[in-house]
């Protein structure tokens, strides 16, 4: 077998680079060798990097985003508005929404969502500690952002009858066409969606 | 059926997982060619021409690449997008049940026109059924068959007698009922009531036009699912998800018993 003349250290770390997703044995082998036969401090660099992903980052105890101070620099920041909260599904959601500027209020995260097909359910979320800050909280809205998909929809659904009693208004991202997108293309339950939430054009 | 280097079907999505970049992996269940992965391409970008037309449970028209690993999509076009089952977390969770069931009870490459057609039905009823319980069980029943369990409810699976109209066992391991004096043949077998054996096979033999006016009471509907799940686990080997979601879900039942929604216990 060919893997037994691999040292020990070499192997470690091909086995470990194929446990991330998409990386299969082969890109695993090439990136070892890249790291092996390149510069030293770039080995090194990525070493402290991943030692660093560890040992200073931790989930914030107000919104559940990744974070390396606790609260975050989103929950600390006084200028954005207190009273509006945005529920995402991951931290890349949360970004994603950060980087359309569109929106300056508060997050919470909820770390997936609730998934019938794969047996995911409320308490494996952030969800009981949803519930706690709005019941304890001042907000104004709750928009569920979770993805219009059929666990971010039975999430919505979920979140919207858990919250229902909490008498604060509850939306839901609009769901409509995509720039660039195509009508011919376009299914039927987005361009219904579209139609229902048109808007006067002036 | 072998199939040709560009192929279509009408297909139903069973699973998705994100896969590459912007990818997506099927498992999709077509009518002409049976279980089959395939990917789609960008699936998971807004832009893509795909994307809204291969959700979880949704039925669509589907143009095929025979790739060298595994197909690739090339044109999708939705028939039916069951924008109820995704309005209603409990009718969600009971599209899960029937696409999981399916998932567990077929191998890739094996078609079954029937069992795609049976599906489809059950899916469409579940957008406007009233007793959700009673869609399950006629689907659980109806598929059973289609794929060689079908429960023998007419005669004893130990002694070929017919069945009387008494309290009767249930043998998994057996396939059917045992009548009581044969009990001992199998002896995890559960009872079961008459009443219970005459909705059994009532819904084993009769269409869901029929089916579908039936009104049964919440402890009669507990039997027949216990039993039912008894005989499914029994058969699959392993508890099925949207099953412990669907008692998970219960439990917060006061949570979602309002009059507009669907009875789920």
């Amino acid at each position: 077998m060919a893997h037994n003349v691999l040292p020990q250290p070499v192997q470690r770390l091909i086995d470990e680079f194929a446990r991330l997703p998409g990386i299969g044995p082969k890109s695993a082998s090439r990136l070892t060798f890249f790291l092996l036969r390149g510069a030293e401090n770039q080995a090194l660099e990525l070493a402290s990097a991943l030692q660093e992903l560890q040992a200073r980052t931790r989930f914030c105890s107000v919104c559940f985003n990744i974070t390396e101070m606790d609260p975050c620099v989103v929950c600390e920041d006084s200028g954005r508005d207190p009273n509006l909260l945005c529920v995402v599904e991951e931290p890349l959601d949360l970004l994603a929404i950060e980087r359309s500027r569109a929106f300056n209020g508060r997050y919470h995260v909820l770390h997936g969502a609730i998934s019938p097909v794969e047996g995911v359910g409320p308490e494996d979320l952030r969800v009981a500690e949803l519930v706690e800050r709005v019941q304890g909280g001042t907000f104004r809205e709750i928009i569920l952002a979770t993805n219009p998909t059929l666990e971010g929809e039975s999430t919505a659904l979920y979140l919207q009858r858990r919250l229902a009693g909490t008498k604060v208004k509850i939306t839901r991202l609009a769901r409509g066409l995509p720039i660039g997108g195509d009508l011919e293309y376009t299914d039927e339950i987005t361009l219904s969606r579209a139609l229902e939430g048109r808007q006067e054009f002036s | 059926m072998s199939r040709e280097r560009t192929f279509r079907s009408e297909a139903i999505v069973l699973r998705r997982t994100d896969f590459g970049e912007a990818d997506r992996l099927l498992t999709l269940y077509t009518r002409e060619f049976g279980k089959i992965t395939a990917v789609a391409k960008g699936a998971r970008k807004p832009q893509s021409r795909k994307t809204g037309h291969v959700e979880l449970f949704m039925r669509s028209k589907l143009f095929f690449a025979k790739g060298r690993d595994i197909d690739v999509i090339t044109q999708a076009e939705m028939v039916a997008g069951y924008a109820a089952l995704r309005a209603d977390l409990v009718r969600a969770t009971y599209a899960s049940y029937v696409v999981e069931l399916l998932d567990r009870f077929t191998v890739e490459d094996d078609h079954n026109i029937s069992i795609y057609d049976l599906v489809a039905n059950t899916l469409d009823a579940l957008t406007t059924a009233e007793d959700l319980l009673l869609l399950a069980r006629f689907y659980e029943l109806r598929l059973l068959g289609l794929t060689g369990f079908r429960p023998q409810l007419f005669q004893c699976v130990a002694s070929s007698e017919p069945i009387l109209e008494e309290d009767q066992f249930f043998s998994a391991e057996l396939g059917g009922l045992l009548r009581p004096a044969y009990q001992e043949q199998d002896r995890r077998a559960v009872p079961i009531t008459a009443v219970s054996v005459k909705v059994l096979r009532y819904l084993q033999t009769r269409p869901w036009e029929m089916v579908s006016s039936l009104r049964l009471k919440r402890p009669l509907h507990r039997d027949l699912e216990s039993i039912m799940h008894h005989y499914l686990t029994y058969i699959l080997e392993r508890n099925l998800k949207s099953v412990d979601f669907l008692y998970r879900l219960r439990r917060e039942a006061e949570l979602f018993a309002s009059p507009d929604s669907p009875m789920i216990s």
